[in-house]
């Protein structure tokens, strides 16, 4: 619990729900902010990884490609039922003008015995950052 | 920045900097006091700049803030030259309110309450996760998006009068299911017929008090203790997607270098991607229809089950607060067509509209304000004074005041569910964190912002409902 409080922590946000994420690379940092963002919707210690999605999305700048990335975990939550564990395998590139984020995705499909919170229904660019000043740090603010 | 009084519950912020219209604000002083503690008024002053934007921005007496437009935001743009925003619908499109009136009374079911509560969360899936129990195809869906309720009563779900009684007759017109993503559509199809979380729920009430007996009675509310069922939630992930997905186009194609806040992208009105976002958009408010009527429909079942009878269950009316439509207002001294943008705010036409059903047309039409958990709920009926006032438009809820975030660090949810027990009012819910966000504390006082609504002009007081039990998504 303690190594995951260091990799995100949720700020007030009168309306919605507002987290800043932290890695030492960017692809750690989107990272930190995917487990932010599931861990308001469940308990992910108690979600096995028995299945794997390989995800790839892409965005004409970083924060287009964290929206994009961030709402995957939506999209596979409400498609397939899935509900993330963890993220692994996490890369970005640079093609022109174009960033692409692969990875992949471990969890299971919904069952009662997973504790799940409340839902988020989007992510927006309200108050969006993606900073690099050492570390690189994201701040995120999910519609609720 | 400078807000004026301009009457006992309305303010106004000038035109400055690239504001093309001025700000109304409807509030008490300490409604005020509370938006202006957050980004609410620069919010709608961002709205305010948008291209085509006509006489001022409305922010209503639950508004507080959002992401683009404040929430409790309204504005109206030029047909020809004005613009359309998904920022300026929000992500859960047509999220609104459907209240059923019974026969019964609040002690004709006391007894029953934990019964109907427990048929009421097996049948009607709610949470995070969890999907709808209507197995529908991508065909079905399709014709749920260009019907919307009308689809669900053709198949079994409820009764033609209820059509009657719902915003758009249920079915908003200019729907094209082809201007949805596949995603849109893989996320809609398992969806249907699903409540939810979050702030949606689905509440059995009783009237505790009625304020205008005679309008009260045209919508079938007739006397204290008579119980109502309420039911709030939206399109679910297919609306969701719908605005993600055009958010990225819109930005792909117009940029947002010069926008004060990325999350206002808009598109004009007339623009392919404009015009395929609206029919996108009307496709995920036609789901959102179909979807509470299917939750009604399911909600009279368990009643049949239960209390053995449905005799007089009628629909009082269906609301949409995140909609985007074309409606007819006398805006700059004429009237004229307009692109009105809905940002939790409920329509509140007053009588003699033709978009009111017959049966409504001399009352006004039938405003649902839902309270926060817990608390009370109300009907307002809709006015003329909200036709020169607000652009026909009245607050949608309570409107918070404390962030999920601090409400999980004060509250239990345990604790909430025992502290309403005392009260009375039984509460189920999928998951207690949930519970812990949408504590009462968490909101305005519902009291106020109808009182507010009611001096403003722009809603008036029908009758005062409290809660009896509450699923929680």
């Amino acid at each position: 619990m303690k190594a995951e409080m260091r990799k995100y922590r949720f700020e007030d946000h009168i309306s919605d729900a507002k987290f800043e994420a932290f890695g030492d690379t960017l692809e750690q940092a989107f990272e930190s902010a995917a487990l932010a963002l599931i861990s308001l919707m469940w308990d992910r210690k108690v979600v096995e990884s028995r299945i794997e999605y390989g995800v790839k999305v892409t965005g004409r700048d970083e924060k287009q490609l964290l929206v994009a990335f961030l709402e995957e975990i939506l999209f596979l939550r409400d498609a397939k039922s899935f509900l993330l564990s963890q993220v692994d395998g996490i890369r970005i590139d640079r093609k022109k003008s174009i960033c692409i984020l692969r990875a992949f995705f471990r969890g299971q499909t919904y069952s009662e015995s997973v504790p799940t919170y409340g839902d988020v229904k989007a992510v927006t660019y309200n108050e969006m950052k993606i900073e690099h000043n050492g570390q690189f740090r994201i701040q995120v603010v999910v519609d609720l | 920045m400078e807000i004026k009084r301009t009457g006992k519950v309305e303010w106004e912020i000038s035109v400055s900097g690239n504001m093309r219209v001025p700000v109304i604000v409807y509030a008490s002083e300490c409604l005020l006091a509370g938006v202006r503690r957050d980004m609410t008024l620069t919010q709608a002053q961002n709205v305010a700049c948008l291209p085509g934007i006509l006489e001022k921005a409305v922010v209503m007496p639950d508004g507080h803030q959002g992401y683009g437009f404040p929430i409790g935001g309204v504005a109206v743009f030029d047909k020809e030259n004005g613009v359309i925003s998904p920022g300026g619908v929000g992500y859960d499109i047509n999220c609104g309110v459907r209240l059923l009136k019974t026969e019964y009374d609040a002690d004709e079911v006391r007894d029953k309450l934990p019964a109907l509560m427990d048929g009421i969360f097996q049948d009607i899936p709610a949470g995070v996760g969890k999907g709808g129990r209507a197995r529908i195809g991508r065909k079905a869906l399709e014709d749920v998006c260009v019907n919307g309720a009308r689809w669900a009563v053709a198949n079994g779900y409820g009764k033609e009068a209820d059509l009657q009684r719902t915003e758009e007759y249920g079915c908003f017109s200019g729907a094209d299911p082809g201007c949805l993503s596949s995603r849109a559509v893989e996320r809609g199809i398992p969806q249907l017929g699903s409540l939810g979380a979050g702030n949606h729920f689905l509440e059995i009430q009783k009237v505790e008090s009625i304020f205008a007996p005679d309008t009260a009675l045209a919508f079938g509310i007739h006397s204290p203790g008579q119980v109502l069922v309420m039911i709030h939630c939206g399109s679910r992930g297919l609306g969701h997607q719908v605005a993600s997905d055009y958010i990225r186009a819109m930005e792909n194609e117009f940029g947002f270098k010069d926008l004060p806040d990325r999350q206002l992208i808009h598109a004009p009105l007339h623009s392919p991607l404009g015009r395929k976002y609206f029919r996108a958009m009307a496709s995920a408010v036609n789901f959102a229809f179909a979807n509470r009527q299917m939750i009604a429909h399911g909600v009279r079942d368990v009643f049949r089950r239960i209390m053995g009878k449905t005799e007089g269950m009628d629909q009082v009316y269906d609301v949409c607060h995140n909609v985007a439509k074309f409606e007819k207002h006398r805006v700059l001294d004429r009237e004229r067509t307009v692109c009105i943008h809905r940002k939790g705010a409920t329509r509140s036409f007053g009588p003699g509209r033709k978009e009111i059903p017959a049966v409504y047309r001399d009352a006004g039409q039938p405003v649902l304000i839902p309270g926060s958990m817990g608390t009370a709920s109300y009907v307002l009926s809709g006015t003329r004074e909200a036709e020169e006032r607000s652009f026909g438009s009245t607050a949608h809820g309570a409107g918070r005041v404390m962030s999920r975030h601090e409400a999980r660090r004060r509250f239990r949810g345990e604790q909430i569910k025992q502290e309403m027990g005392n009260r009375g009012i039984l509460l189920k819910s999928a998951g207690w964190k949930g519970v812990a966000e949408e504590a009462s504390q968490v909101y305005k006082d519902v009291d106020e912002v109808v009182r507010v609504s009611h001096e403003a002009g722009i809603g008036k007081l029908v009758a005062r409902l409290v809660p009896l039990a509450v699923m929680k998504g």
